[in-house]
């Protein structure tokens, strides 16, 4: 223990430790509303088109963050724009995304600035982020959670309910595009820890694990974050002891914290979990020792 | 003399070059236990989103419990259509709730004491008060829609709109809607107005009828509409309108 302490003196892993830590909150926290809203697609996306705005903006020697969350939010506000017409888009987005991956693997090819990069930028490199990038990846996260705080409610009634919600005055539309820059934004600052390509392992993996074991809003969206935190803290100790990368570790933890509880908790509409919803269980714990009587089911049911 | 519920004035809407229906010309008055039926595609979803506020008519006036329609009506109340909410949906049923209560309001939490325990007695009122803390898409169809209407109930409610809320629902389910329709009706003496191509669950309690016919949304006794030749020139096949011994209505 004393050795990983110790290890803090170096900048590099201060800076990891960091910037893993704030991406894991954010990303943990939209995540729970990725699930919700089905967006997991629409993360990918906004991820492959991150590389060619990291790729164009290293080729144009401009900040790689910057280009980033230029070319994300962006495609986001286009995305958004779709806004109902979304659902069933996904040849559409498809056809576009294959297009602007092939533009970044053309900035790719047009500098040697790059050599080494694009690895980085596909894999993500937790342990060589700068004190400039902890600095910007702060105030992007603090903006991102303090403007999901704001919209929080009227995001989930949009997410959940958007015929009622919008009778009910919620302007579903705009907080629909909020909610995307956001998404934009995260995944901007995710690529750093975790890459283009594993992405999905800190904004889907983390928040579809705690929708199996809680229906609770906030309960739910809290277990989303400490699952995204403790997969970038485990995936950097784990990095420290054994000489392989960050991000291999972190998509490897957030993975095994899924399956244990895919294999542990029944999903939220099984039987055995209707009747004993009301705690939430510990990952640990099989559900079935713990079951009250099981209630008759309505006739409605 | 209080305004009617809804009021259409010669109104019409086009989509680009399409009319979907003009000439709507009705009242629905405070308090009725209104059915507005059509042939599918007729635009009764579009009348509905008109009263809602969410579309603007190309032509015509439009009145709402007397002012223009507009969206955030807190004395209207909607039951959507099936389906809207997932079967994986991660929310509980008094989260759903709750959402009628502050879900416009920016922010986040989950309301206080007092909001909690208007949630509760919204979920009496339907029924589903044991059923507080499941997963809303582990609830049955009628379920889901007794629960709509606990959100609707949440405030003085005046106008309750129900789209095809018989879709896929059992005879038994269908009764209990349309009991739970009545007893509003009654006691809070909002008025109700059910979008369906089915007529039979409400056959029986309704006082009105809106229906579109040629293109033209208009209104009708019960008496002038619920015959057997008006009904087949509404459904475009030949049905009939039947009196059973005890007076109750059916068609076939």
């Amino acid at each position: 223990m004393d050795h990983l302490v110790g290890l803090f003196q170096y900048d590099f892993l201060r800076h990891a430790v960091l910037a893993g830590t704030i991406v894991a909150i954010t990303a943990g926290a939209l995540g729970y509303f990725v699930v919700l809203r089905q967006l997991s697609f629409a993360a990918h996306a906004l991820a492959h088109i991150g590389f060619s705005g990291a790729t164009g903006a290293v080729w144009l020697g401009l900040n790689l963050v910057a280009g980033m969350v230029a070319f994300t939010v962006a495609a986001a506000i286009g995305i958004g724009a779709l806004g109902d017409r979304l659902r069933g888009r996904d040849v559409a987005i498809g056809t576009v995304l294959a297009f602007v991956t092939g533009l970044g693997y053309l900035f790719v090819s047009q500098t040697t600035r790059l050599a080494g990069r694009a690895t980085s930028i596909l894999f993500g490199d937790l342990l060589a982020i700068s004190a400039e990038s902890v600095v910007v990846t702060a105030v992007l996260g603090a903006l991102s959670v303090l403007v999901l705080g704001a919209i929080y409610r009227p995001l989930l009634f949009a997410s959940v309910d958007p015929a009622v919600a919008a009778t009910r005055g919620v302007p579903v539309r705009l907080v629909g595009i909020g909610f995307l820059i956001l998404l934009a934004i995260t995944v901007s600052t995710s690529v750093q820890v975790v890459g283009v390509l594993l992405i999905f392992a800190l904004l889907v993996t983390p928040a579809a694990t705690a929708q199996r074991l809680t229906a609770h809003p906030g309960r739910s969206l809290a277990l989303s974050v400490v699952f995204a935190v403790v997969s970038v803290w485990a995936g950097l100790v784990l990095a420290v002891l054994i000489p392989w990368p960050p991000s291999f570790f972190i998509t490897a933890v957030s993975f095994a914290i899924y399956l244990l509880v895919v294999w542990r908790v029944p999903s939220l509409g099984s039987p055995i979990a209707r009747s004993s919803r009301r705690t939430v269980k510990p990952p640990s714990r099989p559900a079935r020792d713990s079951l009250p009587a099981e209630r008759p089911t309505s006739p409605l049911g | 003399m209080t305004a009617p519920a809804v009021r259409f004035a010669d109104v019409a809407v086009t989509f680009g070059r399409r009319t979907i229906w003009r000439e709507a010309t009705f009242t629905i008055p405070r308090g009725a236990f209104c059915a507005l039926i059509g042939p599918s595609g007729s635009g009764k979803t579009t009348l509905l989103r008109i009263i809602l506020g969410e579309l603007r008519p190309s032509v015509g006036r439009v009145e709402v419990l007397g002012a223009p329609p507009r969206r955030g009506n807190r004395a209207i109340g909607l039951v959507p259509q099936r389906g809207v909410l997932l079967d994986d949906l991660a929310i509980r049923a008094r989260d759903l709730v709750m959402l009628g209560l502050n879900g416009h309001r920016w922010g986040f939490g989950g309301g206080n004491a007092d909001d909690r325990r208007r949630v509760e007695r919204a979920l009496d009122a339907v029924g589903l008060l044991d059923y507080a803390d499941e997963p809303v898409g582990t609830l049955s169809g009628g379920q889901q829609q007794r629960l709509f209407i606990a959100q609707a109930l949440l405030d003085r409610l005046e106008l309750l709109l129900l789209d095809e809320p018989f879709a896929n629902l059992d005879v038994k389910n269908e009764h209990e809607i349309v009991a739970l329709c009545r007893s509003v009706h009654r006691e809070q003496g909002a008025t109700i107005v059910v979008v369906t191509h089915d007529l039979n669950p409400v056959l029986n309690v309704i006082d009105h009828v809106v229906y579109v016919l040629d293109g033209r949304p208009r209104e009708g006794s019960i008496d002038e509409v619920l015959t057997t030749e008006t009904l087949s020139r509404l459904y475009g096949t030949p049905v009939q309108a039947l009196r059973a011994a005890d007076g109750s209505m059916f068609i076939r």
